[in-house]
């Protein structure tokens, strides 16, 4: 088993952590050993959100070094571009494509990379570059909250554990009320990478 | 054995399950509050929990149901081990009867705390035990581990975490709850033992001496405490979550894991030091290991490679072992991309709706002197109100203030603390000003809640910990009751009332408090309509945009005359708290009609 390494970013509020916490159990679901570090900033609400997963034979550290995570799962381009120094030339790189401006940008005078800066940024920096719209996917579903959900499931297209694996611990963590809108998320994430181009 | 992924957090809280615990207690901070929330989600029927007022009121509470004869689990951030040690300190002389151990979560890194201290500078100072656990399993173990301690060398325990070890998450085989029981004895009266009255004290202290040479020994063949050899040519000793840092760096290395740092294994220590080539001590923040080894008489390198400042992650690691020549080279991939430069940050403000807002807003009209406090109002230090000029620990700004005043600064000052901090030791610092007479306006910022923390429960709240009703403390006939004549309690919504209430407690010449009250924009749900700002009104004079609200954004329309971007409102962020509409000069900014306000609450 090898180790694989995978960086989550997004901003507060979009249910990054959540999304980190189940890959990780995915992970050990799959039989991996599993580590993972959460970095909050100051602000528990907007403010960037960095979570490293590991899964692996053994893993020692749940913190990894730069230049050595396999995949970036990012639910927000400006956080996505805030992690490409942890990225190696044969990463892969899912990135949803609705831009959050902070408040620098939308209050302060500040620039918000434009779009083809985000794309070379991040297409210089690995192997390969999926752009999901998955808030727009969300949105289309009735609830922008599960964009990280749709964005997992096209995750998971990208790894080699069986899919019911991914339903189930996703399924586990959401309340009984919201399951029917988490399976339709996680089946819209799913077909949406195979629509979407790599560039 | 069931095999589960948590948090270094909910691995102690099921480790206080496992080690028949029933009673938790201690004050929120980052981060380590996460540990009496699992057990009071988790573990309720088995275990008592509670937000104590303060960390060393929750450890006096944790002493006296130890010597009642419950094990007990006391939690604080690093710097509420300042404020619990005056309790800490009377308990290594008494014993606590049955278990009781301390969690104190350190912070290397700084990532939301005042400073970086090494909380296991304290077991030095209180000749305790301390634990340092590297990962979850080992966080959970630990605690079954430190009751286990207490309660055969009659001592409290202190178990070190870090940031990384309380918020990592790794995969931890779950064990068993042994039996506890249902109902305690008689309170056991032995004064000799639990007066620490200075006679009977002094006969305690050869106790406490002895008990440490006893748990020396212990160190020694503590199953908690092992070597891993490899090569030997280096030899690395380490501790907690730097243990897991240095294994993925030095690969070939030998290591001698300390899962207890204090007192250490002299012998051990002594045989792993003569089996390497070259030994080196591998710890984040101070020396602490490093000393005491060296003045053992054994030659090791530290701090000369590793500074006593920030985490020592992988990368740092990398780096350092790089540059003083213990590796010749990094495995792994070398990164090529680096992070432009310019990207514009995610600062931190106060959410949309936040009641600490009118406040600052005034204070930085005013440009008054503020002694500031801890909790989510401390972001008034920064722009656009730049309205706190000291913050040092939680309730400082009180006292701060009577010495301003008394020191005959020449401007009126104010202080601003918070509900929680207030309750937490602002009551003394008021309570002095009040006596010693001094002139000065101390704002309690009441939003129901301690916020900053993840909203916990407190005095003023009227629920606890869990779940059950409580008596709801209000502020202003506490703080008459403390003696202040000048009390006045404003609507923190209300900024006209926010400017006259701090107006006339500047004006009182002596203590005075004025209370802005407003619930928390994160626990009000009552349904409001977002607002919206009416383009051709909006003159882009720019008085909402000085409010720092997240909904307020510029526009891509401009004012004709100045060229200046007029201002707009994000409907999925604004909760419609009004403050934005009564400071607009002009009355462009109003209820967006029909439009149930989506801002996240
Ligand atoms: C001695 C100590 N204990 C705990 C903390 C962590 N802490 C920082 S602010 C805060 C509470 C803030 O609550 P409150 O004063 O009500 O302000 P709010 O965040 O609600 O605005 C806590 C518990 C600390 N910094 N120092």
């Amino acid at each position: 088993m090898k180790n694989i390494s995978f960086l989550v970013a997004g901003v507060g509020g979009q249910g990054t952590l959540l999304a980190s916490d189940i890959l990780a159990e995915v992970g050990m679901e799959a039989g991996y050993d599993v580590k993972k570090s959460d970095v909050l900033g100051l602000a528990i609400r907007g403010g960037s959100v960095l979570s490293h997963v590991r899964w692996g034979e053994k893993v020692a550290s749940p913190v990894v070094r730069k230049g050595d995570m396999d995949y970036l799962l990012a639910l927000e381009p400006l956080e996505a571009m805030r992690g490409v120094e942890f990225l190696h030339p044969k990463s892969i790189v899912l990135c949803n494509t609705k831009a959050m401006p902070p408040i620098t940008v939308s209050g302060g005078s500040e620039v918000y990379p434009p779009r083809e800066e985000v794309m070379r940024v991040l297409q210089s920096a690995a192997a390969t570059v999926y752009f999901v719209d998955a808030s727009a996917e969300a949105e289309r579903l009735g609830n922008l909250k599960v964009a990280n959900v749709v964005m997992l499931g096209a995750f998971s297209t990208l790894l080699d554990v069986p899919r019911k694996t991914w339903e189930s611990v996703i399924l586990s963590r959401i309340p009984q009320k919201y399951v029917a809108l988490n399976q339709h998320a996680f089946h819209t994430g799913c077909s949406v990478v195979k629509r979407s181009q790599p560039s | 054995m069931n095999k589960v992924l948590l948090s270094g957090n909910e691995a102690i809280a099921r480790g206080a399950y496992e080690a028949g615990v029933q009673i938790a207690t201690g004050y929120p901070g980052t981060p380590s509050s996460e540990i009496l929330a699992t057990i009071a989600k988790k573990y309720k029927d088995d275990i008592y929990a509670e937000w104590s007022t303060n960390e060393k009121v929750a450890m006096d509470v944790a002493a006296g149901a130890a010597y009642s004869g419950r094990r007990t689990m006391v939690t604080t951030k690093q710097v509420g081990m300042n404020v619990l040690s005056d309790a800490l300190l009377y308990t290594v002389y008494t014993g606590t009867e049955r278990g009781l151990v301390i969690i104190t979560a350190d912070d290397p890194g700084m990532f939301s705390s005042q400073n970086e201290q090494d909380n296991r500078w304290y077991t030095k100072l209180a000749k305790i035990p301390l634990l340092e656990p590297a990962d979850s399993q080992e966080a959970k173990d630990f605690v079954v581990l430190g009751i286990g301690l207490s309660e055969e060398f009659d001592t409290p325990v202190l178990i070190r975490t870090t940031m990384r070890v309380s918020h990592s998450k790794s995969i931890v085989l779950e064990g068993e709850r042994p039996s506890v029981p249902q109902k305690v004895g008689p309170f056991v009266r032995d004064q000799q033992k639990y007066v620490c009255t200075a006679m009977w004290a002094k006969k305690r202290h050869p106790v406490v001496e002895q008990r440490l040479v006893n748990l020396a020994r212990y160190a020694e063949d503590a199953p908690c405490n092992h070597v891993e050899w490899a090569e030997h040519s280096l030899g690395i000793i380490t501790s907690g979550a730097t243990y897991a840092y240095a294994r993925e760096v030095f690969p070939q290395a030998s290591f001698l894991k300390l899962g207890m740092t204090f007192p250490l294994p002299e012998e051990l220590i002594r045989s792993f030091a003569n089996g390497v080539e070259k030994l080196i001590v591998i710890e984040e923040l101070d020396p602490f290991l490093e000393e005491q080894i060296r003045a053992m008489g054994i030659d090791v390198i530290g701090k000369e490679i590793f500074p006593p400042y920030d985490e020592l992650l992988p990368d740092r690691l990398t780096q350092l072992a790089l540059e003083s020549g213990l590796i010749d080279e990094a495995k792994g991939m070398t990164h090529s991309v680096t992070v432009p430069t310019d990207l514009p940050a995610r600062t931190p403000v106060l959410c949309a709706g936040c009641p600490h807002r009118s406040t600052y807003y005034w204070l930085n009209k005013m440009k008054m002197p503020v002694a500031g406090d801890i909790g989510c109002y401390n972001l008034g230090c920064l722009p656009p109100f730049n309205a706190q000029h000291t913050m040092g620990c939680m309730g400082a700004s009180v006292g701060v203030l009577h010495g301003m005043s008394i020191a005959g600064v020449p401007e009126h000052a104010v202080a601003t603390i918070g509900d929680s901090t207030f309750f937490h030791s602002g009551m003394p610092a008021l309570l002095n000003m009040v006596h010693n007479q001094s002139r000065g306006v101390v704002i309690i910022m009441d939003n129901g809640t301690t916020a900053m923390t993840g909203h916990q429960d407190n005095p003023g709240t009227d629920w606890t910990l869990q779940g059950k009703d409580a008596p709801h403390v209000e502020l202003e006939p506490l703080v008459c009751a403390m003696g202040v004549e000048k009390v006045l309690t404003v609507n923190a919504f209300d900024i006209g009332e926010v400017e006259r209430g701090l107006k006339e407690c500047l004006a009182y010449d002596g203590p005075s408090v004025l209370i802005t009250k407003g619930l928390c924009a994160q626990l009000d749900r009552t349904p409001k309509t977002s607002y919206m700002v009416n383009p051709n009104k909006c003159i882009a004079c720019g008085a909402c945009l000085k409010l720092g609200c997240p909904a307020i954004v510029k526009a891509d329309k401009v004012d004709e005359k100045t060229g200046e971007p007029k201002a707009e409102i994000d409907p999925g962020l604004c909760v419609g708290c009004d403050i934005c509409r009564q400071v607009c000069p002009v009355e462009a900014i109003q209820i967006s009609k029909g439009r149930e306000s989506q801002g996240e609450r």
